[in-house]
């Protein structure tokens, strides 16, 4: 049920992020979304695309490709496929079910959860950690918003997220390609950043299944994996969670998984990417360029925590 | 209904030549999809929107170039299991256009991925190792593209030419070695064509036995 008494946010946040508050959101600016996409090659779909604010080379990278060229392995691993196969899926009813260092434990409906919290545009960058990048108008919430209404406890430090299980809604869970549920972490201070969102649109309309309908975490100086999609669970706790792909590949998939130019994959170079649409690879940049992350991660050997 | 005689000498083969420029076109057809699908926006080959030009001349081109060693490589186990001695005739075809394919897979890798800068290009090709192995299978297949032409067998002599072209063996392994590493788990793809790869390799110790 909705209760109006939420906790003060200073009762909840770590001091050190309610002191840093003033310091951050290079957000790009809610830039009008106006111009249809024009049909009619490659080159007049991408040369239309309204530009980010302050940001001169972020276009935003078309709607079709945002909604079309996804990694959602739970509708398979092609970057087709989650289109194709996503379209059925079932997002309403949708429930949350939030538990572990947590005072506000049981379980939500999609619209309770997330009621009274203020969607915002954001525009953010997304870096794969495959070497491909978009730039993506996203419709959320600050993570930060809801964590302050679920109240973690003192013990809370890591907040842990979990994709639906369901094998005849999400063929791809029928191949062992990965451990499922698919599950994803932060730590709790990330997850308070106020560049950390919970999204629930796409380009002013609702999330398609494709991209993690109803909900799903975008964390914007991170490779794309750490935003877990269509989130049934949020789970508190004290120690660092097992998390799907560095489970999977624990020397190739670090739990931190900032981006980060200097450290390369195993097997591939992280020093550039190729914005989706264009030709040529352009410079990667620590942090996916949002410098006002660095704080977090100070002291700490980047190329050990990967 | 006349069964195929055992020798290409012993009957006229008149359809051959026809045989042969259809199968030029099929093996263009490739090229032309792609050159559609960017170009054009699929116009003629269908196909969706591409968001990733670039992705996509890779993964085709290189595709294509391992598809056509694989069925250049199951042309002597045909023969010599169906009988079909002239599909011989056939296999330069697919051998010069798996060359064609991986040298646009690995020319569009130095203009799109490196701009042509020869310092990174080594740096990559040195230190991945999956890298490596699709660039040493491309070099390998710089002689035998070279020396395709009857004025090279006639130089080199049967023997000799038959040895050198046994390079499309390490080849073959070295291309399906390079796409398996390349995926972040196993995918279907490169396993299909690991599968192949194994199948025509048994086939052809089991043939060499006999």
């Amino acid at each position: 049920m909705p209760t109006n008494n939420h906790p003060h946010p200073s009762e909840v946040t770590p001091e050190s992020i309610y002191m840093n508050r003033r310091s951050f959101i290079r957000r790009a600016s809610v830039a009008s979304i106006g111009g249809s996409l024009i049909a009619g090659g490659v080159w007049a779909r991408h040369k239309n695309a309204p530009r980010v604010e302050g940001t001169s080379d972020d276009e935003l990278t078309p709607w079709e490709t945002v909604t079309g060229y996804n990694n959602f392995y739970e509708f398979g691993t092609g970057k087709g496929d989650p289109k194709e196969n996503a379209q059925d899926f079932k997002t309403d009813p949708w429930s949350i079910e939030v538990s572990g260092e947590v005072s506000e434990k049981r379980t939500f409906s999609f619209e309770e959860l997330v009621d009274g919290l203020t969607v915002e545009e954001r525009i953010y960058r997304m870096r794969c950690v495959e070497g491909w990048s978009m730039v993506v108008p996203w419709n959320g919430f600050m993570l930060k918003d809801l964590i302050e209404h679920l109240g973690p406890t003192e013990d809370a430090n890591y907040v842990e997220f979990t994709t639906l299980m369901d094998r005849t809604q999400m063929p791809g869970q029928n191949s062992p390609v990965l451990p499922w549920p698919y599950v994803e972490a932060l730590r709790l201070d990330e997850a308070m950043h106020p560049l950390t969102i919970m999204v629930t649109g796409v380009y002013g309309k609702k999330l398609p299944p494709q991209n993690g309908a109803p909900i799903r975490m975008i964390v914007p100086w991170k490779y794309g994996f750490k935003g877990a999609k269509s989130i049934v669970k949020i789970r508190f706790t004290k120690r660092q969670p097992r998390t799907t792909w560095n489970e999977a590949i624990p020397r190739e998939y670090g739990f931190y998984a900032n981006v980060n130019p200097e450290v390369d994959h195993p097997r591939w170079s992280q020093a550039s990417e190729r914005r989706l649409g264009e030709f040529f690879r352009r410079d990667s940049l620590m942090f996916n360029g949002y410098d006002e992350v660095a704080p977090l991660y100070e002291g700490m050997d980047l190329s050990r925590n990967y | 209904m006349a069964t195929l005689p055992p020798t290409l000498s012993s009957r006229k083969r008149d359809w051959i030549p026809y045989a042969k420029i259809a199968l030029w076109i099929a093996l263009l057809a490739p090229a032309f999809i792609l050159l559609d699908r960017i170009l054009l926006l699929g116009q003629f080959s269908g196909g969706n929107f591409v968001d990733d030009p670039v992705e996509l001349i890779q993964h085709w081109t290189g595709n294509t170039a391992l598809i056509l060693l694989l069925l250049g490589l199951a042309v002597t186990p045909m023969r010599r299991l169906l009988g079909w001695n002239w599909m011989i005739r056939f296999r330069r075809l697919f051998g010069l256009f798996a060359f064609f394919y991986a040298t646009m897979h690995v020319v569009s890798w130095f203009v799109f991925d490196h701009q042509l800068a020869l310092g990174p290009i080594f740096k990559d090709v040195l230190e991945r190792n999956w890298i490596l192995v699709g660039m040493m299978s491309w070099l390998l297949l710089i002689p035998l593209a070279v020396t395709s032409t009857v004025g090279w067998i006639r130089r080199l002599g049967g023997k000799k030419w038959n040895r050198l072209h046994q390079l499309v063996y390490p080849i073959a392994i070295l291309g399906v070695l390079h796409f398996l590493w390349q995926t972040k788990l196993l995918e279907r793809d490169p396993v299909l064509y690991t599968v192949a790869l194994v199948i025509l390799l048994a086939v052809r110790r089991w043939i060499r036995r006999k």
